[in-house]
């Protein structure tokens, strides 16, 4: 990993960014809340520090407090931001204008939403570099072709001429690198900027914008959830909780010896080689991590689903064939159909759990999409408990008696939730279409559902924007399991969610599997959480099954060299 | 922005605790958050109560003419005036309001329920039920759209549930593609989805769980066709089509004003036209209003 040393702290050089006593309110339908409270915070030129935290916890909207970017509701109403001897925090607002882009600027978490869709990425460096009048309109486009080859974008010259939505979230992310850096800003401000991508992505990502910063010696502050990727990438790591400061640290201190209870806690929840599911818990907990058995590695064999030979087509896109036509244009050589599952065969046994493992766009969600029923598939079979379900059409599925018996836990808990449900209405969904339970014991039925998953029985009644991701992945999983289905499959379960929510999460998870004998399907982008959870594992890449086999074999002595790649890519905590 | 949003959220999500009369609560905060939806929902109320008891309250009978008061402006006595036939304007501008509230009501329930549910099966299925409800969408766009209703209200006869009919008619393309537009984006949510796995049929979904959810835009959408429906139905009456005199109606008190003013009489179409105006106005302010009221994002 790239880092640099800290300069010395020697009292006399001033930090670039001094924040003290910090606090900001937002101003709520119920009062006043104070996101952020006095926040104290320094960043030396050239050092690399990061603010690690839960949702919730103040690390962004510090952030946007230091860029005055705080939305309408928000105020700052005590404390200090001194930026080089200037003062943020009175500087009027066209100097402001002045100083974001020029001097600090922001790498935001979703590359696509931070470009202008419609716009021609080129251009749109270009309007940075002209609007802070950085170099004449005569060279400013071969400016901005320079800024595209330095942030390692392939073909800089005819990639300039691309729209956002024709490249891909990895380069998007490097588009928006480029839009930070191009006026050379003395601080960069990085707000979870890697969280949408894919692991290989991330690790490219970051070592990117570290070797940047560097050759330029600008300081970072590095907003982040992951505690691995603060660790391999700062110098310093403020910790952050309930909009208070309760850690600093140098980086190799911090995860060697924590010194709150908060950190620890964090630590703990953070999935890691060589810590098993149990041990993810806060301390307090410690004895049901004794008692409770680990993934066991011997299988039953008796299999309850087995796939084969699955395929999906799309047809591919671009150059209609209405177009071609009226333009006379012959179809292009490549216009077979666009295969995003390639002939995969696998099988789940009774009670075992597979994760199914690969990066965005490699076809593990349209697989389970298919084994779920929910879309059609072009060829292949799909035989649960030794009947072909593949046969019927999807939108047929819903009805037949079948269906009670695979159900799905989704990525995100807030999309998967209708809105206008409360959450007793949304558990009792299942069990009034297809259980046919009469209404007078379904209350009981919900709360009996909702004490298995742990949520609290007065949370029963409200809606799902009243609850918080924990709550409402609970929601999700009381509603899966409502019917007490033999397959289950879990589409990044907790990819929306907090550690040390995940760590809960994936602890109900296994013990609902161990009560009730389920099988999962566990689809994640994530090895270290699906090691956590399953016996078996399948790799996959654009829609083929790269690698297959116990998890403690796959990840030990991965075979595969796409494996061997996704593996390094992680980044891991100095423990 | 999204941190933020989840402080304020859980914030509001601990302080609330209990959900009784959370209903009755909310109106009152969206009421007085915003001055101009207090406005507007007073107004409002003071328009449904014309039109619920305005008839048994009027000082005049709208219908009695008096020939010893034609034409007079004014006074403590006839508080809007008289007009050629010695009736009391204001009694018939207070009468008049029942018809014209229950035009406009009448026809935006059955726009809504034609439009709503012809654009949710559009956004939903797909295929040859979108393109059959967006091309009869479209066709009716073609026209200019008072013209066509005054071609159904004189092709259909000149009553009152024609002018409903014609009303609720060149309303439906708005109706159809704003819910066609919000179901589509629904159409793969994650909710839907779960929604199917639950065992919810293909009629179900876009009844049960999609419709509900796009009711918020569809009653900015109702407020907006309200003030549209009261014009519309007073634009017909004005031209000769719909209501016959002498039944009290804005539209035509206002045509039968007209000539008069040039001879000074300006009272006689001031107030019915005002009336008007202030209704339309009130139905328009209305929709952010009941948008709020709702959206149960809105209700925390």
């Amino acid at each position: 990993m790239l880092k640099r040393t800290v300069p010395a702290r020697d009292g006399k050089t001033l930090p670039l960014l001094d924040v003290q006593n910090l606090t900001v309110e937002f101003q709520t339908r119920r009062g006043v809340v104070r996101a952020v409270e006095q926040v104290n915070l320094t960043v030396a030129k050239s050092e690399t520090v990061g603010i690690v935290g839960e949702s919730g916890s103040g690390k962004s909207v510090t952030s946007y407090a230091v860029m005055r970017i705080l939305d309408r509701a928000g105020r700052i109403v005590d404390g200090t931001v001194i930026f080089s001897g200037m003062n943020l925090r009175t500087a009027a607002e066209t100097e402001m204008r002045d100083m974001r882009g020029r001097e600090i600027s922001m790498i935001f978490q979703n590359p696509r939403a931070a470009l202008n869709p419609i716009r021609k990425i080129g251009k749109q460096i270009e309007d940075v570099l002209l609007q802070h009048a950085q170099v004449d309109t005569y060279q400013v486009s071969e400016k901005a072709v320079e800024m595209l080859n330095l942030v390692r974008i392939a073909r800089p010259r005819e990639r300039y001429h691309a729209y956002p939505f024709e490249l891909s979230g990895g380069m998007c992310q490097r588009v928006v690198i480029a839009l930070a850096l191009a006026c050379k800003p003395q601080l960069l401000i990085a707000d979870e900027p890697t969280t949408g991508l894919d692991v290989t992505t991330q690790k490219a990502v970051m070592d990117l914008v570290v070797e940047l910063t560097q050759q330029r010696g600008m300081s970072t502050i590095l907003i982040t959830h992951d505690l691995g990727l603060a660790a391999a990438y700062c110098d310093r790591v403020v910790v952050m909780e309930k909009g208070h400061i309760v850690e600093t640290a140098d980086s190799d201190a911090i995860f060697k010896d924590p010194a709150h209870p908060y950190t620890r806690k964090l630590m703990r929840a953070t999935p890691r080689l060589g810590v098993s599911l149990r041990e993810l818990l806060p301390e307090d907990q410690g004895e049901r991590a004794k008692a409770a058995p680990l993934v066991k590695e011997t299988v039953p064999k008796d299999a309850l689903l087995f796939v084969e030979n699955l395929v999906k087509e799309y047809p591919r896109q671009g150059g209609g064939p209405v177009l071609g036509r009226l333009f006379g244009k012959r179809p292009l050589p490549e216009s077979e159909n666009f295969r995003a599952v390639d002939g995969i065969t696998f099988s789940i046994a009774r009670g075992e759990s597979v994760g199914l493992v690969g990066e965005s766009g490699c076809g593990k969600s349209t697989t389970s999409m298919m084994v779920m029923r929910l879309i059609e598939k072009s060829a292949g079979s799909i035989i649960f408990d030794g009947e072909d379900i593949g046969k019927f059409p999807a939108r047929h599925f819903a009805k037949l008696p079948m269906r009670k018996r695979i159900q799905m836990v989704f990525q995100d808990p807030t999309d998967s939730l209708n809105p206008r449900f409360t959450a007793a209405r949304a558990i009792a969904d299942p069990l009034l279409r297809l259980a046919e339970m009469p209404r007078r014991q379904l209350r009981a039925c919900c709360e009996e559902l909702a004490q298995q998953v742990g949520l609290p029985l007065e949370l029963l009644d409200r809606f799902p924007h009243q609850l918080s991701g924990g709550q409402k992945a609970r929601v999700g999983i009381a509603r899966a399991i409502a019917l007490k289905p033999d397959l289950i499959i879990l589409d990044e379960p907790t990819a929306a969610l907090d550690v040390s929510v995940q760590a809960i999460v994936l602890n109900l998870l296994q013990d609902l599997k161990d009560s009730l004998g389920i099988s999962y399907l566990f689809v994640s982008h994530d090895l270290n959480v699906v090691r956590l959870l399953c016996n078996r594992v399948i790799v996959m890449r654009a829609g083929k099954i790269v690698e297959e086999g116990p998890t403690k074999r796959v990840l030990a002595k991965p075979q595969a060299e796409y494996t061997r790649d996704l593996l390094a890519a992680i980044p891991h905590p100095p423990l | 922005m999204n941190e933020s949003a989840t402080i304020i959220s859980q914030a509001a999500a601990v302080v609330l605790k209990r959900q009784r009369n959370s209903m009755l609560r909310h109106a009152r905060y969206v009421v007085s958050e915003n001055p101009v939806t207090g406005f507007a929902f007073t107004l409002f109320v003071l328009i449904a109560l014309c039109a619920l008891i305005g008839p048994y309250v009027v000082p005049y009978n709208p219908l009695a003419s008096d020939t010893t008061v034609t034409l007079k402006p004014p006074s403590l006595e006839h508080w809007f005036g008289t007009d050629q036939l010695g009736r009391d304007i204001f009694s018939r501008v207070v009468v008049a309001t029942r018809l014209d509230f229950v035009i406009a009501l009448a026809s935006v329930a059955l726009v809504f329920a034609m439009g709503g549910f012809a654009g949710v099966a559009a956004g939903y299925f797909g295929g040859w039920t979108d393109r059959i409800v967006s091309r009869i969408a479209d066709t009716i766009m073609a026209f200019p759209l008072f013209v066509l209703a005054m071609g159904i209200v004189a092709a259909l006869g000149n009553t009152v549930t024609n002018i409903v009919i014609a009303t609720a008619i060149i309303n439906f393309p708005l109706y159809a593609r704003v819910a066609r537009a919000e179901a589509n984006v629904r159409r793969e949510a994650g909710f839907v989805q779960a929604a199917r796995l639950s065992g919810n049929g293909e009629f179900r979904i876009p009844l049960m769980h999609i419709l509900p959810n796009i009711m918020p835009i569809m009653m900015v959408q109702i407020s907006l066709t309200m003030g549209y429906a009261i014009l519309n139905a007073a634009g017909l009456s004005f031209i000769g089509l719909g209501v016959r005199p002498p039944t009290p109606e804005w539209g035509i008190m206002v045509a039968e004003g007209a000539a008069n003013i040039i001879s000074g009489e300006w009272w006689i179409a001031l107030f019915p036209g005002a009336a008007l105006m202030l209704a339309v106005f009130c139905f328009n302010l209305l929709g952010d209003g009941l948008r709020d009221l709702v959206d149960p994002q809105r209700r925390t």
